[in-house]
């Protein structure tokens, strides 16, 4: 510990006395070894790859299996994993993968294309009850399998041992980072049908660690896997999962050096008094992620079926007063997709806070005297404080919305059903990106497909011709044409919102965890883009 | 006594079946749809079609009752939505550490109650009594979570005495139970205090002073059991509620119960772990009362005679 902290003096020495490239260079070398504990307040619900999908169990699941392609650390940059190289074809919808030979799982058995196939028809098939099933679609065959009347896809095939073969029914951008997410997930069938409909607390994989121990409600011990595949990985030895843990305790624990990575983050009342406090600096780490919050506008439900009403009171929300209720964590949005996302438009104001143009356009829209209507949220803090400034904003141009703040599974069922919720403010449902690219952003939640009852997208928004120019934008090759079709969605993007104005972009949260001094590495594999905390990147300062 | 006996669990297994069918329509009535919720954002309505049929959500209430029932008899509490695992397992894994708070929790609280209720009592109208009474009240009307906190911080994160977090060992319970003792022994001061002074009034109290036994002797062999009766009772509902999980402390202290596995089924609306856990802790609450039901006539043989 007195090593330690005479350590640590002296980098801040080195650092004071300008010799910064000898304190980074000291900072950027892993070094193996050490064994770490990570806090959550919620159990880890399942390790199963085709099930898990949240943010506490996606980055274990991640750790746990390896996919055909991954993306390289701290980055949205796609590489090779299990698959060594890979071909597509020219009209886009022939992929072929070749497989690393000798990579096996933790059970000893080689993992070959059959097992990818196998995996993947997993996901999809509807008995296995996965919330990934519809990234697959554009595989030949997926349709059948969701609808329950075929057990494979015959746009797999596994041609010899170690060369898997997908075909799709349409061109699709999007493939490779859909077979990067943990859904695409390779698992051998046998510890599969040997957990016995209990494989997400059995996890076996062929990752960069396995679990070692579970205790329900306390612990999950994930250790390195020695064979792991990918050289020089993992850096940590075992890294532990202490459930149950309330993050305020959590806190206290990291202070007293108890744990190394508080992954609730920092309460938002503690929030400032930490980043003020020396005694955190460099245990806090503060980093924008792939989320848009935003209020839905439901352009079936009067009077917000009438885009002027949909551009007034998108002019009438003080976005700066809302970032600032929750201490800054934020940055005001003014678009549909976040900063980080490709075709994000830099130059795009989108709408600026001007209550008297709001109001004199509302006039325009015969709504003179304003109108009454509803917003829902989630009842847990702090976004209801959130809705109530959005409540007051609306208030000074006319409108009364009122309040229903109901716990989060309600909000989501008001939302997808047809002509019932006029404005849900998305905050802590928010839209946080499955993968880097801007399509997620649109065919899930502003696409026509998925404004249906039971659906995601609450502003029942849909236009066929945008429709047709997303098509048309998966339809480009990537990488060959990935700068222009950045650009067509970029356009669609600002084009709705310009428009038809369907939702309040209003803020884009960053992400906040607290670590401990002993941990190294950089703050983006602490929060991945991809994968929340990257467990095979970080490491424990010597 | 066995016919009592017999009729309190008849009465139990009724009890129990009507939570049952309370709660399963309660949940069936919420406005959030499971099948919707498993399927995720990226689903369509046939995906969700597809899981709702899987999940039997697609047949009529009574018959997803029946079979709800019919597995129950079984031992059979299901399967979870989210955790895609046996439920009963789930419930299990925490019953230790819940009956561990439960029963530590329950003698702290006794244990304070019954020692200021009785100072209170033979002091009464003194300084000592309202100095306790005024602490009684600050007992049962502060908030769990900021008296958990303040135990955690002071002898915990400050003073190091007790390990901050976890189960396991006896060290990790003296914080949760004394949180739990500390907020419920008021209840147990006040009703102690005016059972013992009812008692003490009596005339064989009076006789046992005459006699010329020693003060204290009075007040803990003669005056003490008859003013039991009520602690009993009181004990059989507190069985109930801390089998039932107490999240908050739970919350604070990383307590692996089943008040946390609750919570979070609640926000998923995972509704087989919902009913299990509620049948489990109406099960707890009967068989407290039950217990308190079948001491008392030891306790107090006037019961026994009735």
């Amino acid at each position: 510990m007195n090593k330690f902290a005479k350590r640590m003096g002296l980098a801040a020495l080195l650092a004071t006395s300008a010799l910064v490239p000898a304190k980074l260079a000291f900072a950027d070398t892993p070094t193996n070894g050490g064994d770490i504990i990570v806090t959550y307040k919620d159990d880890i619900a399942t390790l199963d790859p085709a099930v898990g999908y949240d943010w506490q169990n996606w980055s274990m699941i991640n750790a746990l299996f390896s996919r055909l392609v991954d993306y390289k650390p701290g980055t949205t940059e796609l590489g090779p994993a299990l698959a060594d190289s890979y071909d597509v074809s020219d009209d886009g919808k022939i992929y072929t993968f070749k497989l690393h030979p000798g990579v096996k799982f933790t059970n000893g058995r080689e993992v070959t294309a059959a097992d990818v196939k196998w995996s993947i028809e997993r996901a999809v098939n509807p008995k296995t009850q996965g919330p990934g099933a519809g990234f697959f679609h554009s595989i030949v065959g997926a349709d059948k399998m969701t609808a329950g009347t075929a057990d494979t896809m015959e746009g797999i095939t596994a041609v010899d041992d170690h060369t898997v073969k997908f075909t799709l029914s349409q061109p699709d951008a999007t493939f490779l980072n859909v077979l990067a997410l943990n859904f695409a997930s390779v698992v051998p069938k046998e510890a599969v049908e040997a957990a016995n409909g209990d494989f997400g607390k059995h996890p076996v994989g062929s990752g960069a660690f396995t679990l070692k121990e579970w205790t329900i409600g306390q612990r999950l011990v994930f250790q390195k896997n020695a064979d792991y595949f990918v050289k020089d990985r993992p850096h940590v030895d075992s890294f532990t999962v202490e459930v149950g843990q309330e993050p305020l305790v959590a806190l206290l624990r990291l202070q007293k050096g108890e744990v190394d990575i508080a992954g609730d983050g920092i309460p938002p009342a503690k929030y400032l008094e930490m980043k003020k406090s020396a005694e955190f600096e460099g245990m806090i780490v503060d980093r924008q992620q792939l989320e848009t919050s935003y209020v839905t506008l439901n352009t079936q439900v009067k009077p917000f079926d009438n885009a002027k009403v949909r551009q007034a009171v998108n002019m009438a929300i003080n976005k700066d007063r809302i970032v600032r209720i929750i201490n800054g964590r934020a940055t005001p949005a003014s678009q549909v997709l976040p900063p980080l996302m490709p075709g994000y438009d830099q130059n795009y104001k989108g709408y600026a806070y001007d209550p008297e143009k709001a109001k004199a356009l509302l006039a325009e829209a015969g709504l003179k005297d304003g109108f009454s209507t509803q917003i829902y949220t989630s009842n847990t803090d702090p976004q209801p404080r959130i809705t109530q400034a959005i409540q007051q904003d609306l208030a000074a141009i006319g409108v009364k919305a009122e309040i229903k703040a109901v716990a989060n599974p309600n909000v989501i069922a008001a939302g997808g059903t047809q002509g019932q919720a006029p404005m849900v403010w998305s905050g802590g449902l928010g839209w946080i990106a499955d993968f880097p690219d801007p399509s997620d952003f649109y065919g899930p939640i502003l696409g026509c497909g998925s404004a249906v009852a039971g659906g995601w997208n609450w502003s029942w928004y849909c236009n066929k011709d945008i429709d047709a120019r997303g098509q048309a934008a998966d339809a480009m090759p990537v990488p060959a044409k990935a700068e222009e079709r950045n650009k067509a969605w970029a356009q669609i993007f600002t084009d709705i919102q310009t428009n038809e104005a369907p939702w309040i972009p209003v803020f884009n949260e960053r992400r906040v965890v607290a670590k401990s001094k002993r941990m190294g590495g950089p703050d983006e594999i602490y929060i991945d883009p991809t994968r929340v905390i990257d467990y095979e990147a970080i490491y424990v300062n010597k | 006594m066995a016919v009592f006996l017999a009729r309190r669990l008849v009465q139990a297994v009724l009890i129990l079946l009507g939570v049952a069918a309370i709660t399963f329509l309660l949940l069936y009535y919420l406005p959030a749809d499971p099948a919707v919720l498993i399927a995720g954002r990226s689903a369509t309505p046939q995906m969700v079609a597809a899981i709702r049929h899987e999940l039997g959500l697609d047949q009529p209430l009574i018959m997803q009752f029946l079979h709800y029932v019919g597995s129950l008899l079984h031992g059979d509490l299901g399967r979870s939505y989210t955790q895609k695992t046996e439920v009963l397992p789930l419930i299990l894994a925490r019953l230790p550490a819940t009956l561990v708070l439960m029963a530590a929790g329950i003698v702290v609280e006794v244990a304070l109650g019954l020692t200021f209720g009785i100072i209170a009592a033979v002091w009464r109208g003194g300084f000592v009594d309202r100095s306790i009474m005024m602490l009684s009240f600050v007992g049962v009307s502060s908030p769990q979570f900021v008296v958990a906190l303040l135990l955690l911080y002071v002898f915990a994160a400050t003073l190091g005495w007790f390990p901050m977090s976890g189960f396991g060992t006896a060290r990790h319970v003296v914080l949760p139970a004394l949180t739990l003792g500390v907020l419920g022994a008021g209840w147990y001061a006040r009703m102690v205090r005016s059972a013992m002074i009812e008692v003490l009034r009596q005339d064989y109290v009076r006789t046992a002073h005459a006699k010329g036994l020693s003060g204290r002797r009075v007040v803990l062999s003669h005056a003490l059991p008859n003013a039991l009766l009520p602690i009993i009772a009181m004990v059989g509902i507190d069985i109930g509620q801390f089998m039932s999980g107490v999240v908050v402390v739970e919350a604070v202290y990383g307590w692996p119960g089943i008040g946390q596995l609750a919570w979070q089924a609640i926000q998923q609306v995972d509704v087989p772990i919902i009913m299990g856990v509620t049948l489990v802790s109406a099960l707890a609450i009967v068989l407290g009362n039950l217990l308190a039901d079948f001491i008392a006539p030891f306790v107090d043989p006037r019961i026994r005679s009735q």
